[in-house]
């Protein structure tokens, strides 16, 4: 099932923060969100996953209105693994991954042996089984993350959204985390959204780019097709060499030169 | 996994050697096996002298004090969570000084003593409680939204506002300070079964939609966003889970006046025993306040008789120690 994200707007008070953006991401695919701090990345997801308001515009699965459905349906529909965020560290990983099932409980939250199986397989396919008993305070930042994608996939949707889950990992991790990504688009048809502070690692694992600058759809399409010396120096004002990646020429490597414009210094509060 | 089960009947075991107590020390100490006649309808001599003193006084009494514990406790659970703050209590928002300001009123305004006039004080607090909640909770609202910061904020400063009211009329009114204050302090425990019915329909279904709040104050840890997409309607959620535990702490108020600590350290020392779920920390909240409430209500009754504590101060003056002594010896640190 495809997300469709049509004409959407969204302002904090006076300000416009995203600017009449519209996409689609297929089944099966991963879509990252790139561009600089404030350019609406994470706003975006937000935005797509309910939580704040919208101004103007749409976000269709398979034609229906996910933004008209009550948070029950939608966490059915769409699921989101957050910015690396202060967990309550109190909680297990299996009762942090049993929460993802919320959408399919009633309000009691009391969970079926199909629940508990679900989550167990969530946990499995990330690797993550031998962290269930431990308390999620204890994981490391990698761990955390893992534990976090697995609550998603408990959530059973054909959408999946990311909000720079790399952040803060080391190079391992990042790696392993997209991995896991893209093995998730292409195994189990889900669409993938990734916002995203990395453009090599979005080059690498990625199958289309969407360039972000100040609210506005700069670029869309594949990464060599969007990572150009001229989009980046646009969004990011560095001036950048691109170069075919040594393990696979249709992956473009960028190769970052000096600062050589001055940075704009507007718009560096939160994204 | 761990713990499953013992906490329950551990706490369980607490309060009822807790009620024990309650109904066999005072001025008359009445052993359980004397109990057990008077409500078993037993030998009548036996009935005739503990049967009035158990039926009419200490029974309701502890009833109440059993009440008011469980409310306490399950409230501050209920704020701690909704709040994520360890320093939430059930009188975070203003119910303490909006029931004190509606007590001393009724009190400044010398009601006599009739049975209906006895009624005047706790029905004051009560919708003193409450009014100051609904009016926290509308000042703090932003369009759709109740930011909790703002909430906690409009609480903090409607209270003081609310406070200085009060001091003012125990200052005018000297003649009732005394009783003010004793209320004010948590000394006003009412006996009689008509407290007891008073605050029941109230207290009931605020305890019951809390009891069944486990899930929701789970997702709630995760902080707003991730809740709402777990699914969670999130406003409408903590809207119900805030009057629930107002109404609960404002019918504990009414007839037994502001009792410190025991919503703040008891939801504390359960998750510090039992861990994180809220599914097991409400209930266990509500058995070992309950238990708390009713130890500390002994303790008021033997310190310095044939005179009475008010219970607010052995809640402090005991808890607040052993609540330190917990603190330094609690090994997992990470229960927040």
């Amino acid at each position: 099932m495809s997300l469709q994200i049509e004409g959407l707007s969204v302002a904090y008070g006076r300000r416009r923060v995203l600017q009449a953006v519209s996409l689609t991401v297929q089944p099966g695919e991963v879509l990252a969100l790139i561009g600089p701090n404030g350019a609406g990345k994470s706003t975006l997801v937000r935005a797509v996953s309910g939580v704040i308001p919208v101004e103007a515009g749409t976000v269709r699965l398979d034609g229906q209105d996910l933004l008209a459905l009550a948070p029950m349906s939608r966490a059915r529909r769409l699921a989101v693994v957050p910015q690396a965020v202060s967990l309550p560290p109190a909680f297990t990983a299996w009762e942090t991954v049993l929460l993802g099932r919320t959408p399919y409980l009633n309000f009691l939250g009391q969970v079926s042996v199909r629940d508990e199986q679900i989550a167990r397989r969530a946990l499995e396919r990330l690797d993550a089984l031998d962290l269930a008993e431990r308390r999620v305070g204890e994981l490391s930042g990698g761990e955390q993350q893992r534990v976090l994608l697995a609550r998603a996939l408990a959530q059973s949707t054909p959408v999946l959204l990311m909000d720079e889950p790399t952040a803060h990992l080391d190079l391992q991790h990042q790696l392993a985390l997209m991995e896991s990504a893209r093995e998730l688009a292409r195994q189990d048809g889900l669409a993938v959204l990734i916002a995203l502070h990395d453009l090599n690692l979005a080059a690498r694992y990625a199958d289309r780019l969407a360039l972000l600058l100040a609210g506005r759809l700069l670029a869309l399409g594949t990464p060599a097709g969007v990572l150009t010396p001229q989009n980046i120096l646009q969004a990011y004002r560095v001036q950048v060499e691109v170069r075919p990646h040594p393990l696979d020429p249709a992956v473009p490597l960028v190769l970052p030169g000096n600062a050589s414009v001055e940075p704009r210094f507007a718009r560096s509060s939160g994204e | 996994m761990r713990h499953r089960f013992s906490p329950f009947l551990i706490s369980l075991f607490i309060l009822l050697l807790a009620v024990l107590l309650s109904i066999a020390v005072g001025s008359v100490f009445i052993p359980p096996a004397d109990l057990w006649r008077v409500l078993s309808g037993g030998t009548p001599r036996i009935v005739a002298q503990a049967g009035t003193i158990v039926l009419t006084l200490r029974l309701p009494r502890t009833a109440l004090v059993l009440l008011t514990g469980a409310a306490l406790g399950t409230s501050g659970a209920a704020y701690q969570g909704l709040f994520r703050n360890p320093l939430a209590d059930p009188y975070l928002i203003g119910v303490a000084s909006g029931a004190g300001l509606g007590a001393v009123l009724a009190m400044s305004l010398h009601w006599g003593y009739t049975p209906a006039a006895m009624l005047v004080v706790p029905a004051a607090a009560f919708a003193g409680a409450l009014l100051t909640v609904f009016l926290v909770y509308f000042m703090a609202r932003l369009g759709k939204t109740v930011p909790t910061t703002n909430l906690i904020l409009a609480g903090v400063a409607f209270s003081f506002f609310a406070s200085a009211l009060t001091s003012y009329l125990m200052l005018r009114s000297t003649g009732e300070l005394r009783r003010a204050v004793a209320w004010l302090l948590g000394g006003s425990v009412q006996s009689g079964w008509e407290a007891v019915l008073t605050i029941l329909p109230f207290l009931l279904p605020g305890l019951a939609v809390l009891l069944l709040s486990g899930h929701t104050l789970n997702l709630l840890q995760f902080g707003d966003e991730q809740a709402a997409q777990m699914g969670l309607p999130v406003a409408r959620s903590r809207t119900i889970i805030l009057i629930a535990a107002s109404l609960a702490t404002a019918s504990a108020v009414a007839f037994s006046g502001i009792i410190g600590f025991i919503g703040l350290i008891v939801p504390h020392l359960v998750r510090m025993w039992s861990g994180a779920d809220y599914r097991r920390l409400l209930p266990l909240a509500l058995i070992s306040g309950a238990a708390a409430l009713l130890l500390a209500d002994v303790l008021a009754r033997i310190l310095i008789a044939p005179q009475e504590l008010p219970v607010g101060i052995v809640t402090a003056l005991v808890g607040a120690p052993f609540f330190l002594w917990v603190l330094r010896r609690a090994r997992n640190q990470g229960a927040w």
